[in-house]
């Protein structure tokens, strides 16, 4: 092994898929051979079969479907506004020193203790539920876009200046397109936390979701039901910071040459 | 053709100190007449105060004392009368080579057709012909500046403000350039102000040699070339090319000395 040597597409699908393989393996070695009970972690093939009927039997495909809708329309909901309130505060620094002190402040309120205040508020409805998602997900967008269109390169302004472009054009033609790669990269991070805000958000006060349907097996001590329940979550993120990437690589064909 | 006189008076440019250092003065009053037309070469040893200089003529830079005007009309902005090509590689990397070439056209919201004959144009002319659709990435870096050179062109500038473009490149790739930038200049005889430490590059380019002093910059002494254009570059191995390359050496020596010492 060399530092930083790329390795070639073959060998890092089989390295990825390995630890998958080895992973699977301990799980299993330590479930089948009796080492942990099952009250505490079901085995791979239990884990699969409890899955199976979550599926079958008791609509567990719903809860999925609600649980994305969930995090996709609070992500989309902070996206839509806090990318262009980012872009604006990089670009014009009286919009950042407006809102950065207070965005600043804000991105630090866990997300999670506003859940009974929003529950006052909004009910235990999906607006609740949106909320969640948004109050987690719209300040860390906001700052770290206006980091990035912050950081713009000041020479290629300077060059468009030379080329006659005013503030409109500086903002549409440089700092947009060189924000955009870095911008979406953001996006895919704060997907992943958005994630993590719903499962807690659907562990009190909800009737449908994935953390939902966790919270109803621990109830029955059915580790089987749970821990498929979060290996959905896994795959669920797995695939669409999959779908991100190539959707990058389309957008963006300059960023990856 | 350009038709604008550019005038520098009394240009003077002091950087504000940080902490506990002073002031920089980068650079002295300087006053400098360029006539449409002109290839002026500024020569001087590093941080004398050239890029500042020709920052300020661009409008990117303003000066602390002093003005530059054009053909009587203050330079207070950056504007597309006033083209450059940097140091560094300064192509959009997310637009190709025709759209970096065409950025200026389109903020001037010519028609389409327009643009892309004026583009094609300065593709063929820089010698692009065939990367038209690559992304600077994928370009050499003799090919990017020749891009940045064919995008400050196609905008048809008054005055062209060359800030070391070669600086970064290979001996052979620059005398290419060099040949490349003079038949341009030789067909449209525009203004040019072009921004060096290579003393044969600017002999060979310009019809006047500026050499600035070590900083704080002021403009030490104002050479004529008495070289006729058209140029080529058996010209360097020419006596005349040799007597002017040693005194503009002896005018630079003690500048490089004290920039060094400094
Ligand atoms: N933004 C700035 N803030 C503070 N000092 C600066 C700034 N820009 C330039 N200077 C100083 O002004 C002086 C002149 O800089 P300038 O870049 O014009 O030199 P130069 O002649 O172009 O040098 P080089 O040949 O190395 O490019 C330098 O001493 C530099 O440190
Ligand atoms: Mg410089």
């Amino acid at each position: 092994m060399k530092p930083l040597v790329p390795v070639s597409t073959g060998a890092r699908i089989i390295l990825g898929a390995g630890f998958f393989v080895m992973f699977v393996a301990v799980w299993g070695a330590a479930t089948w051979s009796g080492w942990v009970p099952p009250l505490f972690l079901a085995s791979p093939d239990r884990t699969l079969a409890a899955g199976w009927s979550l599926l079958t039997e008791f609509g567990f495909a719903g809860d999925i479907a609600i649980t994305i809708f969930r995090v996709v329309g609070g992500f989309l909901i902070a996206a839509a506004i806090g990318v262009p309130l980012g872009l604006m505060m990089g670009a014009f620094k009286p919009i950042e020193a407006f809102f950065e002190p207070f965005v600043s402040f804000a991105r630090y309120l866990p997300a999670s203790a506003f859940i009974p205040l929003l529950i006052l508020w909004a009910g235990v409805g999906e607006a609740q539920k949106l909320s969640v998602i948004f109050i987690g997900s719209f300040f860390q967008v906001v700052i770290m876009v206006a980091l990035i269109a912050g950081g713009t390169r000041m020479d290629l302004v300077e060059a468009a200046y030379t080329l006659g472009a005013r503030s409109r054009g500086i903002l549409r033609r440089v700092i947009i397109p060189s924000a955009a790669p870095q911008v979406m990269e953001t996006l895919r991070l704060v997907l992943g936390w958005a994630w993590t805000y719903v499962i807690v958000a659907e562990l009190i006060g909800a009737t449908s979701g994935i953390g939902h349907m966790i919270m109803d097996s621990q109830r029955l001590l059915d580790t089987g039901q749970m821990i498929f329940g979060i290996v959905v979550i896994g795959l669920i993120g797995l695939i669409t910071d999959f779908l991100f990437k190539a959707l990058n690589r389309a957008l963006f064909p300059w960023a990856s040459l | 053709m350009s038709r604008k006189t550019l005038r520098i008076a009394g240009v003077t440019r002091s950087f504000p100190g940080r902490g506990k250092a002073g002031p920089t003065l980068a650079l002295q009053p300087t006053d400098l007449t360029v006539q449409p037309g002109e290839f002026v070469a500024i020569l001087g040893p590093s941080g004398c105060g050239k890029s500042t200089l020709l920052r300020i003529v661009a409008g990117l830079d303003r000066p602390t004392a002093g003005a530059v005007t054009l053909d009587g009309v203050a330079v207070t902005a950056p504007g597309p009368d006033r083209g450059m090509v940097f140091q560094s590689y300064t192509l959009f990397p997310w637009l190709t080579v025709a759209q970096n070439i065409r950025f200026g056209l389109e903020e001037r919201g010519l028609p389409l057709a327009e643009q892309a004959a004026i583009a094609d144009r300065f593709i063929a002319r820089t010698g692009l012909r065939g990367f038209e659709n690559h992304w600077p990435r994928q370009l050499s870096g003799g090919m990017q500046q020749r891009c940045a050179l064919a995008r400050a062109l196609a905008n048809d500038p008054e005055i062209l403000l060359l800030d070391e473009p070669f600086g970064a490149l290979d001996h052979q790739t620059r005398e290419l350039m060099q040949e490349l930038l003079l038949e341009i200049w030789e067909a449209d005889r525009k203004t040019v102000l072009f921004v060096t430490h290579d003393i044969d590059e600017a002999i060979f380019l310009a019809n006047r040699v500026v050499v600035m002093s070590a900083r704080p910059g002021r403009i030490k002494a104002d050479v004529a070339v008495p070289l006729s254009y058209p140029r080529d570059w058996t010209m360097k191995t020419t006596p005349d090319f040799a007597t002017l390359k040693a005194r503009l050496m002896g005018e630079i020596r003690d500048e490089v000395r004290k920039a060094a010492m400094a």
